[in-house]
């Protein structure tokens, strides 16, 4: 059985213009131990679509469809019992680490409150764990680094601050969005190998929103690529990545410069912008930025269904050369 | 003559509690017209003091920096020379070097009225071409700075830079905060403008694989001071200082094939109080005795490669990373 389950998952948002559908029935499983990559242009429904999961939606907004998460079904539960068991067993990550840890308050006193309060250890007991969270996820001389605020650490190491205060309760799943967007390259690729580790020795599942296909190509295992709320395409990683069917999963990859490519091989830009929320296109969302639409597109929405060894929404398949 | 030419320049801050901090500890750089030059170092590595440096917005403490073979003033209270209007600088945000309640038209205009590059009556002629210049359809001009994408309000912010009818162009993070296909078609707009306006381009920026792509040199930067020149294909083929080694290493490719980047040990140490000889020694996987000690010169190698480390001795052949003897290695 999968660890998450996310079916029908719909998710609008109050505006001045009334509500917009943000995420629009979106379908998905996380396995034990998997690193579930969901990857998307800004505005695509991706940091939404979990966030419902949290309950961290903002006022109004309303979620339909179900999520299982263990033997809780997420949407369907009080508020207070929510707060329980995602405090606990589920934990999130944010791209920037400065907004998301307290200022003013010591990395010991960030990393213990929480341990104290869901697993219920006294105060000598709480600041032994945050040690050992501290020194799980490579902080040098932890001792120290406990008495220390956040401004004293690089954004490298506050990530890694971050994600000991994510993973200290022991939670099954970690959300991560955008965890390496705004470091250095040489600092990602620390986050992404310590991400990697904690996920093969504690049989942690992670589920790694970005929008930076290389990031998702060293650790995912399993990728659902998002278009205006919806999936256009899900698979393997390594299936998706490399041989991509979707023309809006084409069209991303080759917009990037791959770091072993040709030189002289102009990028390929996608035509247009991302639909806002509330003005998405007919038929199928891509369409108008689509270099293989077809009459069809403008009117029918393609299911996603199975093709093969993926889930793909859309009839017309851009690798059989018309 | 090079279009601009940076001769070891220091760059000097006063830190709080009154000490200084060498941000730029003499660096050297050249940009030939039409040739777009990389600069790529982590952050806090000095791009930014250097570029700043290289238009004149900051003094160097030491050092000079020529643009068309003449001396490039530090910006002073007085009005900026005439010579230098011909080197732009283009910030990394354009939606805050960009004034949100001006339509966009009027702002080129006040580039050309304040250089007074073109007579009244061809003003808005010239408007249209340097908005039709980057990409953008004439009836931009008549837009506010919000109506635009990321990536459109960058193209704006160049084509304001293009009003002066530049030679070089200084580009600190452009492509920094967008989307890969905003990326992509500014990338493309950046090898354009180069080609076909003999333009010199300095492109700041931490993304190495778009620099890798549209860069003809690259300039490797470490604690202030480059560790690494040479044409770009090769340096990325192979890369000859550690340094370049570890950061091209880190780059993941979006492939699918789950390559893992490798990590560079440690941290960019505090430039107010840099490690004793090679700056990158408590880093690097093959560091020696020397390197404690002894501060690599910057030494010129085959095929117009420079690179500052005890391991490529000058005039003989390149050393491949390989072929190198491993020092102590520091644990991952």
């Amino acid at each position: 059985m999968s660890l998450l389950e996310v079916e029908g998952l719909r998710v609008r948002l109050p505006t001045t213009r009334g509500l917009v559908t943000v995420v629009d029935g979106v379908d998905y499983a996380v396995e034990h131990g998997e690193v579930f990559g969901v990857a998307g242009e800004s505005g695509s429904g991706k940091t939404m679509s979990m966030l419902s999961l949290l309950g961290l939606l903002p006022d109004g907004a309303v979620v339909e469809g179900s999520v299982r998460f263990g033997e809780h079904d997420l949407l369907r539960m009080p508020r207070r019992r929510l707060r329980e068991v995602a405090g606990r067993e589920l934990a999130m990550v944010f791209q920037d680490p400065l907004t998301s840890l307290h200022p003013m308050l010591s990395i010991g006193r960030q990393l213990t409150e929480h341990v104290r309060l869901h697993l219920g250890l006294g105060r000598r007991d709480a600041e032994r764990h945050a040690l050992a969270s501290l020194t799980d996820v490579r902080i040098p001389d932890p001792a120290s680094a406990l008495r220390a605020f956040p401004h004293q650490f690089s954004g490298g190491m506050r990530q890694r601050i971050a994600i000991a205060i994510a993973l200290a309760c022991r939670p099954k799943l970690l959300i991560a969005d955008e965890p390496t967007t705004a470091l250095d390259v040489t600092v990602q690729a620390g986050i992404l190998r310590l991400l990697d580790r904690l996920r093969r020795e504690n049989d942690l599942s992670v589920v790694l929103i970005t929008h930076d296909l290389g990031v998702m190509s060293a650790i995912a295992d399993r990728v659902s690529i998002f278009y205006a709320g919806k999936v256009v395409e899900a698979g393997s990683c390594e299936a998706v990545l490399s041989t991509p069917r979707h023309p809006y999963t084409r069209a991303l990859l080759d917009a990037l410069p791959h770091p072993e490519g040709l030189q002289d091989k102009p990028l390929v830009a996608i035509a247009g912008a991302p639909p806002s929320p509330g003005a998405i296109p007919s038929g199928c969302s891509f369409h108008p930025r689509c270099a293989y639409a077809q009459e069809s597109c403008l009117h029918h929405v393609p299911p996603l269904v199975a093709m093969g060894d993926r889930l793909l929404a859309c009839p017309i398949d851009p690798l059989v050369e018309r | 003559m090079s279009a601009l030419e940076v001769r070891d320049v220091v760059v000097d801050y006063e830190a709080r509690g009154g000490g200084r901090v060498r941000a730029v500890a003499g660096a050297c750089l050249t940009v030939e017209p039409g040739q777009i030059v990389g600069l790529v170092g982590e952050s806090g590595c000095g791009k930014s003091s250097l570029a700043r440096a290289a238009v004149g917005l900051v003094a160097p403490t030491a050092g000079s920096v020529f643009f068309e073979g003449a001396p490039v003033s530090p910006l002073t209270r007085r009005a900026r020379p005439r010579e230098l209007i011909r080197l732009q600088l283009v910030f990394q945000n354009p939606y805050s070097s960009l004034n949100p309640r001006r339509k966009v038209g009027s702002q080129l205009g006040d580039a050309l009225d304040a250089l007074d590059l073109v007579p009244r009556r061809g003003r808005s002629a010239r408007v249209r071409e340097l908005i039709e210049l980057v990409g953008l359809p004439a009836t931009a001009a008549d837009g506010y700075p919000h109506e635009f994408s990321g990536g459109q309000r960058q193209r704006i912010a160049i084509a304001r830079s293009l009003a002066a009818n530049p030679s070089v162009i200084v580009l600190d993070e452009p492509l920094a905060s967008l989307d890969a296909s905003a990326q992509a078609q500014l990338a493309n707009l950046l090898v354009d403008l180069s080609r076909d306006l003999d333009l010199g381009l300095l492109l700041i920026s931490h993304d190495l694989a778009i620099v890798r792509h549209i860069a003809d040199a690259v300039s490797v930067m470490y604690l202030g001071l480059m560790v690494e020149t040479g044409p770009t294909l090769p340096l990325w083929q192979v890369p000859l200082h550690p340094y370049s080694e570890a950061l091209i290493g880190s780059v993941p490719h979006p492939d699918g094939t789950g390559f893992l980047p490798e990590a560079l040990p440690g941290e960019v140490p505090d430039p107010a109080n840099p490690p004793s000889g090679c700056r990158f020694h408590p880093r690097c996987p093959y560091v020696f005795d020397r390197c404690r000690t002894d501060d690599p010169p910057l030494v010129p190698l085959q095929d117009g490669r420079t690179a500052a480390c005890w391991l490529q001795p000058q005039g003989a052949p390149v050393a491949l990373p390989g072929d190198r003897v491993k020092g102590v290695n520091l644990p991952r």
